[in-house]
């Protein structure tokens, strides 16, 4: 079975101004299916940079990315934006769930851009939201739902449109202990079920619960551990 | 993404900021009921024009004596008493698209009745010229040929004179005295209204011609006469009867080329063509004041618009990453403008109409609401929407993913 991701040699150039900047400076690693990957890092690493270059939202200066087989260098916005909708779903440390929006709506946001109709759009949305264990809160609004909860509307929404992989940027970074164990261990029971995920964090005891870990250092891979 | 689904999100949106979008809308509601109760106002006050122009008839030219010099001073067209019956007699029987001609004398005098008095309008015409006007009696009889050849003291008597001098008795073979001559009313005619230049047409009294040359009216001659009345056979024909009526009054009254002729034409197309052109002008000016407000209400639009797209940076930095293509950002914004427009559009046209429905019942001022001026107006709105919407939605859609994401 191909990989997931297929990263070779990704640099990641900034220019400001006269100054050059490189956030990566040359990054290969490749994700099977089915791996629970921890991405490493203190700020300034580089991480960031290649989780959104990982999400298709930045472009890599040079190198070649493969996203469940398809080489998505040479694509451009509006397939970047498809990309995104199909293979990809994303989990953000803010939750960025749209307010005054019930919570089943916001799930169905993917969908909604993917272009499926709304009686399936909404059947499609229930069953990802009673895979996250919030059967019933569906028409609950995002202040009415504590962060936990919030995150679970934003997990899925991420799953939703059953994707190739799932990125999640600092998904507890916002949340208490106990929830984060709670979140961590909905995503761990999700890689149980197969889903890939990568997720980028800064805790020790949050990776743990990968199987794998990457570490960044000034935009360079320097540990890969099982 | 279905134009319904953008739809519902730009309705949500609006709502999201009620007072926001009203105030936002008041510019273009303000424009548009502008236009709308303006432009029903003027086709309203156009309607009337043309409807009292119909009622003289299109048909008709006016024969107007030129002016005279009496020691040094012109004294204006219509001055002179060139004109004669035999002129007129002339013109009927030797133009032959001419239907009929009447000749006029006006002056004006108190007429008594009893102890009631009324300064009015004498006009001195024949039978021919209430057939042209085409004005009927309410009561008692018309003027008849024999009335003029024989020159008998009768009249006919305008409503408003009537009014004034019988109240609502009947006026008919009653004895009243036109400039102390006595007279006798053979009739009332129909009601007129006002005249294009807002005369009270009913505020006359008519006489057989002859008898107002003989007793009303000082002329040099006898038999001259002022404005002359014609009746061209058909519209088509009415620049055709003016030629052969000037060739003919030329040879007549021995104006060889170059000389200044001592009478004038006018028909009264010429005088709605003016009538219309002043109208136009004026909805111009109308419209230039109204597409004023609608631009400045566009760029309160415009403003609010770069608000929103700031203010919710964040949810199109989510839309996006979640796989919303630029032109779905771009179209969802752009119907958020559009509706926002529309929506004061539809507004603004029931208020125009329901505003130009008072003013009507308020001044008894016609006003008409024409199915052109509410399309134009829905059309502006929509138009308006688009053009001070794009370039916020294009603002939205060109917002860096990463950026709108990490936006505070």
């Amino acid at each position: 079975m191909s990989n997931v991701i297929a990263l070779t040699d990704i640099t990641r150039v900034f220019i400001m101004g006269d100054q050059q900047f490189a956030a990566l400076k040359g990054v290969s690693f490749d994700v099977a299916p089915g791996e629970f990957v921890a991405i490493m890092g203190a700020s300034g690493s580089g991480k960031s940079t290649c989780m959104n270059v990982l999400g298709c939202l930045d472009r890599p200066t040079s190198g070649s990315y493969l996203l469940d087989g398809v080489d998505v260098g040479g694509m451009d916005a509006n397939q970047l934006a498809e990309i995104r909708n199909r293979k990809l779903g994303f989990v953000f440390q803010g939750f960025n769930l749209l307010a005054r929006t019930a919570a089943v709506e916001n799930v169905e946001l993917p969908l909604v851009y993917a272009g499926i109709h709304a009686k399936e759009r909404h059947a499609m949305a229930l069953a990802a939201m009673a895979m996250v264990g919030l059967a019933g809160k569906e028409n609950n609004h995002p202040s009415q739902l504590s962060g936990g909860q919030q995150q679970r509307v934003a997990i899925a929404r991420a799953l939703v449109n059953d994707p190739a992989v799932i990125l999640a940027d600092e998904p507890t970074g916002n949340l208490d202990s106990s929830t984060t164990e709670e979140i961590m261990n909905l995503f761990t029971a999700l890689n149980r079920q197969g889903i890939t995920i990568i997720m980028v964090t800064h805790e020790q005891d949050v990776a743990s619960y990968a199987g794998r870990r990457i570490t960044f250092k000034d935009g360079l891979i320097i540990g890969d551990t099982q | 993404m279905d134009f319904l689904q953008t739809l519902k999100i730009a309705i949500r949106a609006l709502r999201t900021n009620k007072m926001r979008s009203f105030l936002t809308m008041l510019g273009i509601i303000i424009g548009i009921a502008a236009v709308i109760a303006m432009m029903a106002v003027g086709a309203g006050a156009r309607h009337v024009i043309s409807q009292q122009i119909a009622s003289i008839g299109s048909n008709i030219i006016l024969v107007i004596p030129g002016s005279t010099t009496s020691g040094g001073l012109r004294t204006g067209s219509g001055g002179a008493q060139t004109l004669t019956s035999d002129d007129v007699k002339a013109i009927m029987n030797e133009c032959p698209s001419v239907e009929m001609a009447a000749p006029t004398t006006r002056s004006s005098g108190l007429v008594v009745y009893g102890n009631m008095n009324w300064s009015t309008v004498i006009m001195g015409t024949t039978p021919e010229f209430l057939a042209i006007r085409e004005w009927g009696v309410s009561a008692g009889r018309n003027l008849e040929q024999q009335d003029n050849d024989s020159a008998s003291k009768v009249c006919l008597l305008g409503q408003t004179v009537a009014e004034n001098l019988f109240g609502s008795a009947d006026p008919v073979n009653k004895i009243i005295r036109i400039k102390k001559v006595p007279f006798t009313v053979i009739g009332m005619l129909d009601r007129k209204g006002q005249s294009p230049q807002g005369q009270d047409q009913d505020d006359a009294i008519f006489v057989p011609l002859r008898t107002a040359q003989r007793n009303l009216v000082r002329t040099q001659t006898l038999n001259s006469v002022g404005a002359v009345m014609v009746k061209a056979r058909s519209e088509e024909l009415l620049g055709k009867a003016e030629e052969e009526i000037k060739s003919l009054l030329d040879q007549r009254h021995r104006i060889s080329n170059g000389k200044e002729p001592d009478y004038s034409t006018r028909n009264l197309s010429e005088i709605l063509a003016v009538a219309e052109q002043s109208s136009k002008a004026m909805s111009l000016l109308l419209g230039v004041v109204a597409s004023i407000s609608l631009i400045v209400g566009g760029i309160g639009i415009m403003n609010i618009m770069l608000v929103s797209v700031t203010e919710r940076t964040r949810e199109i930095g989510i839309r996006m990453a979640i796989g919303a293509r630029r032109n779905d950002i771009l179209l969802q914004f752009l119907t958020e403008a559009v509706l926002l427009t529309m929506i004061g559009g539809i507004t603004g046209i029931i208020l125009g109409a329901v505003g130009a429905i008072i003013v009507s019942n308020l001044l008894s001022w016609p006003t008409l609401i024409s199915v052109e001026s509410v399309s134009i107006a829905f059309f502006f709105s929509a138009v308006i929407g688009i053009f001070f919407g794009f370039y916020p939605a294009r603002k939205a859609a060109s917002l860096n993913p990463i950026d709108a994401l990490r936006y505070e």
